[in-house]
């Protein structure tokens, strides 16, 4: 399991396969999702033309971390790889990898979908936009 | 001794300061540490947590602990 917050741009497709490569080599593994989410340009009907995205050092890893151990016990999923991007970010830059592991497809899909959700609803993380008109916080994330 | 109190985002901006230092004495629950750095109530949506756990408002702090408020989270 790995779980990081990333200042710098990351490439989520190279991530996997590196992290496929080192941290999974052998045949235990028959099945990953993957789910990439990036920065749009529009928001509750504005164009949006960077974003500041703000984490708790030292909680929001640990807090991660806790969701991907209760993902692997609840799913019996093999491994995760969970990235997450903070600074300042503008349209089409990745915010977001969680990639999942797993002998079978059903437990991969459902873990990963799950890590995303409890990720979005509990992580302690914050968007901050610039819109034309200047900032402002997020109050609340899509949902779904 | 003291507690180590935190803001992040737009609680952050509205109290104007990331850290404070609070004087423990007297110091019971999260809910305590509030009134030491604010004259408002608590909003209903703002989250607590105590040395990096989530925490509910009426949790007991102590003597060096670190609490956090922030406002619901954002991220993904």
């Amino acid at each position: 399991m790995h779980v990081d917050i990333r200042p710098e741009p990351f490439d989520p497709w190279q991530e996997v396969a590196a992290y496929r490569a080192v941290q999974l080599a052998g045949g235990a593994i028959g099945a990953c999702a993957v789910f990439v989410g990036t920065m749009r340009d529009f928001n509750e009907g504005d164009s949006v033309q960077a974003m500041q995205l703000e984490h708790y050092p030292g909680m929001t890893e640990k807090h991660l971390a806790a969701l991907v151990e209760q993902a692997i016990t609840t799913h019996e999923l093999s491994d995760a790889l969970v990235l997450h991007r903070v600074g300042k970010l503008t349209p089409g830059a990745d915010i977001v990898l969680v990639a999942t592991f797993s002998a079978h497809r059903k437990t991969a899909f459902d873990a990963c979908r799950e890590i995303m959700e409890a990720l979005k609803s509990s992580a302690p993380l914050w968007k901050k936009e610039t819109l034309a008109s200047g900032e402002r916080w997020v109050a609340e994330n899509t949902p779904g | 001794m003291s507690i180590n109190v935190r803001f992040f985002a737009s609680l952050r901006e509205r109290v104007g300061s990331a850290t404070l230092l609070v004087e423990a004495e007297g110091i019971r629950t999260a809910r305590d540490v509030w009134a030491a750095v604010s004259d408002q109530p608590v909003d209903e949506d703002v989250l607590v947590a105590i040395n990096k756990d989530y925490a509910a408002l009426d949790r007991p702090v102590a003597d060096g602990d670190e609490v956090a408020f922030f406002p619901p989270v954002t991220g993904g």
